[in-house]
């Protein structure tokens, strides 16, 4: 399992870091194997933070961060190398994780010298072979060209099977559709989906709920780098109880209705309201449990 | 008839060869009409949307006219082209940030255009501060540099620079894209404030998002690979697109309350065609469930009853059966 306890970032910002910027603010929760966790959030929530901190990108201020009962901050040389094999994320932007010049298969290449170095070049063979079957895609298709020759999905599902050669267990996707096209995207959301019913634990980094809403088990609403709203996903969705996320449910184009129309002013008020930020200093709310499985903010 | 688009053809040179990102693109918008322009990346929306307004350096006009209020637009020649720029033809650009001049403060940047295109300082601003407010802007943004406002705040000052001299069409590129959800519903209701207040007589909206076009347009124009597949009223291209590119989109978006332990969606299997050298016959053909021998030929662009489609299958096909042959392939 992992969990996050009481997990805070704070950022120096302004010149030589004078003032302090609350990213993320007292999160708690978990994932479990088999488990889709979606955090939701606007630009500026703290939500990519969450997610680079789970992949020791970056190291929380305070709090802890524990992937099967070993502190993932304490971890040193080997055992972080052992993390990396069972931890793993993709990022929003395909082209900028593959180098230009290299051949994009060249990322199976590095983990198996990394991770991998005993195992002979056709039996390695053999297992890429196995990894992009698992993501869909036909290795006649995709091996051997440049990043550039193929398209931002391919991209992406290569990345995905690069993760799935180390034995993963948990998984970090950031954003990893919203750069795709609506007609591969739902291909590659329906891959994590596969993904889970093998076991891997996702924790899937969005802003846009209806994809968090197709996909995952339990949803984390966050605003202000701080929880809103948590529980299982119908009843986030279908119960929302927390003012906030009772308003980005309202703003989300929907295909077979229309908004409610409230006037610019009302909708341009809101974005006011919004565009203001966590006063410094202050605590996150604290969450309060309003049915089984189901917490929402005080206040 | 406010624009009338015919036949229009814009490549982009490549070492390669001609990429025909535009390859004969026929359309209307009325006065008054807001038209969403949707499609996947590399279709030629933006290519149409540029192409109205600006030709860039690797932009190539081959072919076709462009009448605006019954004077054709000479989109050809860059320097003709700004008579019309900002006055008749103004553009929303995706990235707001980069519309604005970092170093100016945004009201002296404002004066400058202006007295570029010789306009009444006086009169201006007043009309200006009004139509800031509109947008829930104070007149103090005018002090400020960009850097200093959100980006929801930028894209509407953007749009209140685009519009300040009420141009005949207005183009708004990808603009609610990199926004959040509700300052996307902000920005996407100013757009059709300022038609409703006269402000632009027409609107063409281009994004990939066909949610956010079901909010704001009248018609939505899908284009595919460099031609048009379909345009329909907003709301009946969603609940009843007749072409198969149209029906495979429309039903793999993901809606708040379809999830995929109950209801599972599909992508488009395949790829577009590479533009460099367009299959002929209809561009859908490899990916199109319904494809036969005849969609080796162009398909006609057929009207009827204030829809347009392109596709010889679909009109064979009555609409009510189409979803299921979709849906069984």
């Amino acid at each position: 399992m992992l969990r996050l306890e009481h997990v805070s970032k704070t950022y120096r910002v302004g010149s030589f870091g004078r003032s302090k910027l609350a990213a993320v603010r007292d999160i708690s929760f978990d994932v479990q194997p088999g488990e889709v966790v979606s955090l939701i959030g606007e630009s500026g929530s703290g939500k990519s933070t969450i997610g680079r901190m789970v992949l020791r990108l970056l190291t929380p201020t305070s709090g802890s961060i524990i992937c099967d009962d070993a502190e993932i901050s304490r971890l040193r040389r080997t055992d972080l190398k052992e993390y990396y094999r069972h931890v793993q994320g993709v990022f929003q932007d395909p082209f900028s994780s593959y180098n230009p010049i290299f051949k994009a298969d060249r990322i199976f290449g590095m983990v198996h010298a990394e991770f991998f170095p005993r195992v002979g070049a056709d039996e390695w063979n053999e297992r890429v072979r196995d990894a992009l079957e698992s993501v869909a895609l036909n290795p006649g298709d995709v091996l051997r060209k440049y990043p550039h020759q193929l398209s931002g999905g391919q991209l992406q599902r290569l990345l995905v099977a690069r993760a799935l050669l180390l034995e993963i267990r948990y998984f970090v996707a950031d954003e990893i559709i919203s750069m795709l096209d609506a007609s591969t995207r739902i291909d590659v959301l329906n891959l994590l989906a596969d993904l889970k019913s093998r076991g891997l634990g996702i924790l899937f980094i969005t802003h846009d709920l209806s994809l968090g809403n197709y996909i995952s088990d339990t949803t984390i609403i966050l605003r202000h780098g701080s929880i809103v709203e948590m529980g299982e996903t119908e009843k986030v969705f279908g119960d929302a109880r927390h003012p906030y996320t009772q308003d980005l449910l309202a703003s989300v184009p929907l295909v077979h209705a229309k908004w409610r129309t409230n006037g610019t002013g009302g909708g341009a008020a809101a974005v006011a309201a919004a565009a203001n930020g966590a006063p410094p200093g202050t605590a996150a709310p604290e969450l309060v449990l309003v049915e089984d499985g189901h917490l929402v903010a005080a206040g | 008839m406010s624009l009338h688009v015919e036949d229009l053809r814009v490549y982009y040179r490549t070492l390669a060869g001609d990429v025909k990102a535009l390859d004969g693109v026929s359309f209307d918008v009325a006065d008054g009409e807001i038209m969403g322009l949707a499609g996947e990346s590399g279709c030629g929306k933006s290519t149409l949307g540029k192409a109205l307004i600006r030709l860039d350096g690797r932009m190539r006009y081959v072919g076709g006219r462009v009448v605006l209020d019954g004077e054709e637009l000479p989109i050809w020649d860059d320097g003709a082209m700004n008579d019309f720029r900002f006055r008749h033809v103004s553009i929303v650009p995706q990235y707001a940030m980069s519309a604005l001049n970092p170093t100016r403060k945004i009201g002296r940047m404002i004066h400058e255009l202006l007295r570029t295109r010789g306009a009444n300082r006086n009169g201006a601003q007043e009309e200006l501060e009004r139509r800031l407010e509109l947008v829930g802007l104070g007149p103090d943004v005018l002090g400020l540099y960009p850097i200093e406002l959100s980006g929801g705040m930028k894209q509407r000052v953007v749009m209140v620079i685009s519009t300040l001299l009420d141009p005949s069409l207005l183009i708004a590129d990808e603009i609610t894209s990199a926004l959040d959800v509700s300052t996307q519903k902000a920005v996407a209701q100013t757009l059709v404030e300022f038609r409703d207040r006269g402000f632009v007589k027409s609107t063409i909206v281009i994004t990939h998002d066909i949610a956010v076009l079901v909010q704001v347009a009248d018609t939505i124009l899908v284009m595919y690979a460099g031609k048009l597949a379909e345009k329909a009223p907003a709301e009946e291209i969603v609940s009843s697109p007749r072409h198969p590119y149209t029906r495979l989109l429309v039903s793999s978006l993901p809606e708040v309350g379809v999830r995929y332990a109950e209801k599972k969606l599909y992508g488009i299997p395949g790829r577009p065609p590479s533009l460099l050298d367009p299959p002929t016959g209809c561009r859908f053909r490899d990916r199109c469930p319904l494809a036969t021998d005849r969609c080796l030929q162009e398909p006609p662009w057929v009207e009827q009853d204030g829809r347009g489609i392109a596709c010889w299958e679909a009109a064979a096909v009555a609409p009510e059966i189409l979803p299921v042959l979709v849906e069984t392939r």
